[in-house]
């Protein structure tokens, strides 16, 4: 009996924050607002440039902004019409105010001033096929921190291994900024059985590299590094590898 | 007991009264607001300095470039024919042709036609017979549409292409994989999409004795949300 009842005064206590925050969430959106100054904005069905245009609103009204996705922004009308605009055009908005709406971009700037950034490389680790996935972080423009896993997958082996490093940019505002690298980590070495009987290795590994990232446009650049690997084996003589890789990065 | 009953209504009263007073304070400001904006609207000038300043917040608008989701399917693994495949997959749109995506899938591997016809040959223990991959790949998104139903709904749709990198794990051994493939995306709202796709793995498999480049055949159907 006491249980049935109970259940209720917690649903409403439920309810009461759920309509607390959805009203709370209503307060936001208004804020979003800006206002037409070109002669016209078009409202297109989908986010993307090929969707038809099925609205236009006049330069002086006010619009709300929803959400974006990739380039594109949701927009609501005061008489409820919903349609996407891209930022591009929301370039020529202001805000309620008389400022400018900056759709917040990335530029070359802010590549030369990131924080953090992460991304994918593929590449060739001593003839395996490699797969480097990485975060770091700059402390200075010049100086930044990386964290990276590589798997890589040659005939023989299945090579993995974890490595952390120290990045330093001479020209952290080019658009084409070198880079050099100075790294240490563990390897796990597994032989595949088929061929080879021989137990898994774990070694570490002491590496340097060098680089380069360029700025592509938004939030994104491309990097290619070479790097020259040494595994610390227990046997007599080290193993030299030498490693090269391509791929995509996005920064914060 | 009558006591006790009583006492339970009134702690759930105090709820209701409670949860009155936070909308009864909220909503005189929902409500405030759009006479605000008539006034603003009548007063025409954007420019005017009595107007309260009230910055665009561009972290409050919602961006929705992260597609999360599951998927189902049937891959046909080279000489052990046919099994169910349960997958994951994570995107990210960088723009509105291109994304990135990574997704991971398993599975059992059944059965060869050789152990088949041969009754007790077993080629691989049940151990190696677990299936697994992962891949990380760029997808380009093609012929971007809407799909009509009826007179009064649409949904944007696209087709799209996949080229990937990664990993299968078979057999006890894990082999660097290519992956191609492609699908169809159904958006049934901003963030709730649809998927049919078809994906190709390659890989060099020397299970045998000699090597030889498996041919790894997916479809699958599968829900991803936006966030």
């Amino acid at each position: 009996m006491e249980r049935v009842i109970k259940i209720p005064a917690y649903l409403i206590a439920l309810l009461s924050f759920v309509l607390a925050f959805g009203s709370e969430l209503n307060a936001d959106e208004r804020e979003q607002q800006v206002v037409i100054v070109d002669s016209f904005i078009e409202l297109r069905s989908g986010p993307g440039r090929g969707y038809p245009v099925f609205h236009i609103e006049e330069k002086g009204e006010t619009i709300v902004l929803l959400k974006k996705k990739t380039q594109w922004f949701k927009v609501r009308t005061l008489k409820g019409k919903e349609g996407w605009v891209h930022e591009d055009t929301m370039a020529r908005t202001l805000l309620t105010d008389g400022a400018n709406f900056d759709s917040g971009n990335s530029d070359q700037e802010d590549f030369s001033n990131r924080a953090w950034e992460t991304g994918v490389l593929a590449g060739d680790f001593g003839g395996a096929t490699s797969l480097t996935l990485h975060g770091g972080w700059n402390f200075t423009n010049n100086l930044g921190a990386e964290l990276s896993v590589t798997q890589a997958l040659g005939n023989v082996a299945d090579i993995r291994f974890a490595n952390v490093s120290l990045l330093h940019q001479p020209f952290p505002e080019w658009r084409v900024s070198p880079y050099f690298k100075l790294g240490a980590g563990i390897i796990q070495t597994s032989p595949f059985t088929t061929l080879v009987q021989t137990p898994d290795r774990t070694d570490e590994i002491v590496n340097v590299g060098f680089g380069v990232k360029a700025y592509i446009s938004r939030q994104f650049f491309i990097r290619a590094e070479y790097s020259s690997h040494t595994i610390l084996t227990s046997r007599n003589d080290n193993d030299e590898v030498e490693e090269w890789k391509l791929g995509f990065s996005v920064f914060f | 007991m009558e006591i006790r009953i009583q006492r339970i209504f009134l702690k759930s009263y105090q709820v209701v009264l409670a949860s009155i007073l936070m909308v009864g304070l909220l909503l005189p400001v929902s409500a405030a607001e759009p006479d605000e904006d008539d006034e603003f609207d009548s007063n025409s000038s954007i420019f005017d300095p009595q107007v309260e300043r009230r910055d665009v917040d561009r972290e409050a608008i919602d961006t929705e470039n992260w597609e999360i989701g599951l998927y189902y399917g049937i891959i046909s693994i080279e000489d052990f024919g046919s099994s169910e495949l349960k997958g994951a997959s994570i995107a990210y749109h960088v723009t509105e042709d291109f994304f990135v995506e990574t997704s991971y899938a398993q599975t059992e591997a059944g059965l060869s036609s050789f152990e088949r016809l041969n009754g007790n040959v077993v080629l691989l223990t049940p151990e190696q017979r677990e299936y697994s991959h992962f891949n990380v790949s760029l997808g380009f998104n093609i012929l971007p549409g809407e799909g009509f139903i009826g007179e009064s709904l649409a949904f944007t749709s696209s087709l799209y292409l996949l080229t990937g990198l990664g990993s299968t794990d078979f057999a006890g051994e894990r082999r660097s994989t290519i992956m191609v493939g492609g699908g169809y995306r159904v958006l049934f709202t901003d963030w709730f999409a649809a998927h049919l796709a078809l994906r190709d793995h390659f890989y060099d498999i020397e299970l045998l004795g000699n090597s030889k480049t498996a041919n790894d055949l997916e479809i699958s159907t599968g829900f991803t949300i936006y966030f």
